[in-house]
């Protein structure tokens, strides 16, 4: 049976929607400004913001299209904002002014951070590949004991950063535009154009769609889907670099919590199905964009902070109905057959 | 109104039906009285799968009139066929195999116990009546175990089970014996024969022609898309029918094998063989595998079902692992972990069960068939989309795959045709060893027949084959060499002009007292 193809149009088309929304009713939501020579505006703030998830949801993406499941992502963000935090230590020094220094060169931090985030990947990938346990499953303990390695790092306290050239990730601009942004796009489109350049994509789909037949046409699933889990783990520890410098301090017990549902949500929005197989990346960059823009809505609306939830479940439940093919479907019959 | 015994009951008019376009049936009339046994026949793609669904609810009725009892229908999924009285078994069984056997037979109607008595299912009732069910159809067997524990065949009659008791009117069986062994066969068929007397009416969909002849009524016959015409089975002899299946006739191909290749190709005894195969065995599975094959031969593997044909075949390509035994590719011993490594060292598998081992269903048909080879190229070497344009197109011509468009998904494609994407994905890795499992099965006569003479011509063109076949005929046909297997064990080796008979006596004589 022919299926059509995850066309980007409704995601496209729930997006705009959203920036509809909100620009009717904040009518300086669209207007972008230019202050000392960087971007201003809501829809660049969303991009700045949309980053963090938008990175992590590209992992999962690749993991799910190979029929796994990642819940640890946001442990992941913490372990990596946790380990960046204390290699560069949380001392203000007093003498110098605002000049602080770090503890260990910013590049060893970072390099740590990352080297633990991929670490967290590969165990996540040798328990499902190796040994064989459900993804749900084995993800759920590093989702656990994550957020546990993570308060161990920062001894159980938030870490606050004060040295200026980390701030850099999540604040600074490049050519006018948020750096964050900047990487999250280079590092997604330069995942699409491995895809594309690379056999990778029709490995994962095969792996994704009937893992028995791919493995008997000889696709080596194992090392494959191991490489995806640990790729899954480097992204949160970006964005973990990210969040902690954007927010100048690492917190273990927050920092990118409930990330993990997030990024589910913004690889289902983008038209992937979590059963495996299709999956578009460029959807769910869409789909981190309808999340953030969401968020802003409810800001934007001046939705009372007690019935913020309610309204965000409010909002995504039409936004899932709305990408529904079977929802429209009956709707479609329900206005197309008066006459029955 | 009161229907007519001898008129239809279930009749189709002027039934077309497109993909994508591309036109599967057109104009096809069907009818199908109570008390009887009809069989639809046509090559792969001749558009009885089409006929079944369009039918069955699957697919929208696009244009015609199908009417049940008199009365038009129009059967918007399957679920709505079966509330009107037809039910459909598939080719492959469609239940849940870790279900038990009554829960799989009422599924989705599971009787309740009232509130009285605290709600739920009533299992002592859902069981109760399950084996009711079956003893109708004189089949005894614990309902309350997994369904997987049972053979194909008995699960094909739990299927049967579960049609007939949702809707006893029509009952359309697609395929149901492919999987079958002629003792299998044989209770289906004195089933069939009681659901006939009972005044079921019954379509069937095989690719058996003896089949046909031994319970069908009548016959109808498709061609691409097209009604052929409708007999009677006494007027229409096996000839006959396959001249109206392919559009010509084929007497002489179909009764004369083609030429033994077993002269041709006496393989030189001194040349090292590409596979060799020591004491092979595995726990539970195989044992006292050898076997040698070299360039240019066609290695037969023979036995009953369930002899370890599969298992022997799964070894080799390192599906399986080998407890003890060695396999030597080129006279060089290897360890195969996995069938990407089979793949490297030259081997190349078609499996069995084309649906869950073989396609890759959303892939398009190119990819499906340029899987194998970019896997064996890895990550560092894509093909160009210019070679793989090359290689698919050339393949799907030489083994006549017949698509509307390559870039479509494989899932829409008939069975045969799938299957010859198989062997197109084995072929694309330009093996030199080619291990075949049940290739024919699931394809008409014709199609059959092609395949078996790409195999010998690939042969002669120095392909090294291993080929499995639960008919013997087509084995002793085409093998240069036999191996016989009974009981997961082998017991012989049969050289290339053997018989069947020769093949089934040497499994008679193993039997032993």
């Amino acid at each position: 049976m022919k299926r059509p193809l995850p066309t980007l149009f409704w995601p496209c088309a729930t997006l705009a929607l959203l920036i509809a929304l909100n620009a009717s009713v904040n009518p300086g939501f669209l207007t972008l400004s230019v202050r000392d020579g960087h971007l201003y505006g809501n829809l660049i703030d969303i991009l700045n913001r949309a980053a963090p998830l938008a990175l992590v949801a590209a992992g999962m993406t690749l993991v799910i299209a190979a029929r796994g499941l990642d819940i640890s992502v946001g442990a992941v963000v913490a372990i990596s904002a946790a380990t960046a935090a204390v290699l560069i230590g949380g001392t203000l020094n007093m003498d110098a002014g605002a000049e602080a220094t770090s503890r260990f060169p910013l590049w060893f931090a970072l390099f740590a951070a990352l080297g633990a985030a991929l670490a967290c990947g590969l165990w996540n990938g040798a328990l499902v590949v190796g040994a064989g346990m459900q993804p749900i499953i084995a993800t759920l303990i590093l989702m656990v004991a994550g957020r546990g390695v993570a308060q161990l790092i920062t001894s159980g306290q938030i870490l606050t950063i004060y040295y200026p050239p980390y701030f850099y990730i999540g604040n600074g601009f490049l050519a006018g535009v948020p750096f964050a942004a900047v990487l999250a796009a280079v590092i997604i489109a330069a995942v699409h154009l491995a895809l594309k350049l690379t056999p990778l994509g029709l490995y994962i789909r095969a792996i994704g769609i009937n893992p028995l037949a791919a493995r008997i046409a000889g696709v080596r699933a194992r090392p494959i889907t191991l490489a995806l889990y640990a790729f899954c783990g480097l992204m949160a520890g970006i964005a973990g670099l990210i969040v902690s410098s954007n927010v100048k301090s690492a917190d273990a017990n927050n920092a990118g919590q409930l990330l993990e549902l997030d990024a589910i949500l913004a690889v289902t929005l983008g038209g992937t199905q979590l059963t495996g197989g299709r999956f578009s990346l460029a959807g769910t960059v869409l789909g981190a964009l309808i999340i953030q823009t969401l968020t802003s809505t409810i800001y934007s609306l001046g939705v009372p902070p007690e019935v913020n939830l309610v309204f965000k479940a409010a909002l995504i439940f039409a936004v899932m109905l709305l990408q529904s093919t079977e929802f429209r479907a009956t709707v479609r019959k329900l206005v197309t057959r008066p006459a029955d | 109104m009161v229907h007519n015994a001898s008129a239809p009951l279930l009749e189709a008019r002027g039934i077309g039906h497109a993909y994508a376009g591309k036109p599967a049936l057109a104009g096809v009339d069907f009818s199908l009285r109570a008390g009887e046994v009809h069989a639809l026949m046509g090559q792969n793609g001749a558009g009885k799968s089409t006929l079944i669904k369009v039918l069955t609810g699957a697919a929208p009725l696009q244009s015609g009139s199908i009417t049940l009892a008199g009365e038009p229908i129009h059967p918007t999924s399957t679920l709505a066929a079966q509330r009107l009285g037809i039910s459909t078994v598939y080719q492959e069984v469609n239940l849940c195999p870790n279900l038990s056997v009554a829960e799989n037979i009422f599924a989705g109607r599971q009787p309740l116990k009232s509130w009285t008595r605290g709600g739920g299912i009533d299992w002592r009732e859902l069981n109760r009546r399950a084996r009711a069910v079956l003893a109708g159809l004189h089949v005894d067997i614990d309902v309350r175990r997994e369904l997987s524990s049972y053979s194909v065949a008995v699960q094909q009659m739990v299927a049967i089970a579960r049609a007939i008791d949702i809707s006893a009117r029509v009952l359309i069986l697609d395929e149901p014996t492919s999987s079958l062994d002629s003792d299998e066969v044989r209770q289906l068929f004195a089933t069939l024969a009681r659901l006939r007397t009972d005044g079921m009416a019954i379509l069937f969909v095989t690719h058996f022609l003896d089949q046909v002849y031994e319970i069908c009524d009548r016959i109808t016959v498709l061609r691409n898309g097209q009604l052929v015409g409708e007999y009677p089975s006494a007027e229409l002899d096996q000839a006959a029918l396959i001249a109206a299946m392919v559009g010509r006739p084929l007497e002489a191909r179909a009764a004369e094998p083609p030429r033994s290749v077993a002269a041709a190709h006496a393989a030189t005894p001194a040349s090292t063989p590409i596979l060799s195969a020591r004491d092979l065995a595995r726990r539970g599975c195989v044992r006292g595998i050898n076997l040698d094959v070299r360039r240019g031969e066609i290695l037969g593997l023979a036995g009953l079902l369930g002899s370890g044909r599969t298992e022997v075949a799964r070894l080799l390509f390192g599906l399986d692992r080998i407890d003890s035994g060695e396999i030597r590719i080129d006279g060089a011993p290897v360890t195969l972990r996995v069938p990407g490594q089979a793949i490297e060292s030259g081997l190349s598998f078609c499996p069995e069960e084309r649906k869950t081992e073989g396609i890759v269903e959303d892939l398009s048909i190119r990819d499906n068939i340029v899987l194998s080879l970019q896997a064996r190229l890895g990550l560092w070497r894509r093909l160009p989309a210019a070679v793989r344009r090359e290689i698919t197109g050339r393949l799907a011509h030489t083994l006549d795959i017949r698509a509307p468009d390559l870039d479509g998904a494989i899932g829409t494609l008939s069975g045969g045709n799938q299957q010859k994407c198989m062997i197109a994905r084995a072929l694309a890795t330009d093996p030199k060893l080619l291990i075949l499992d049940e290739p024919t099965r699931g394809i008409d006569v014709a199609g059959k027949q092609e395949i078996m003479n790409r195999l010998t011509t690939l042969a002669s063109e120095g392909l090294a084959i291993v080929f499995i076949s639960a008919e013997i005929d087509e084995l002793t046909r085409v093998s240069t060499r036999l191996i016989v297997l009974r009981d997961r064990e082998q017991i012989g080796t049969l050289p290339g002009g053997a018989t069947d008979d020769d093949v089934y006596a040497m499994i008679a004589a193993a039997a032993g007292p």
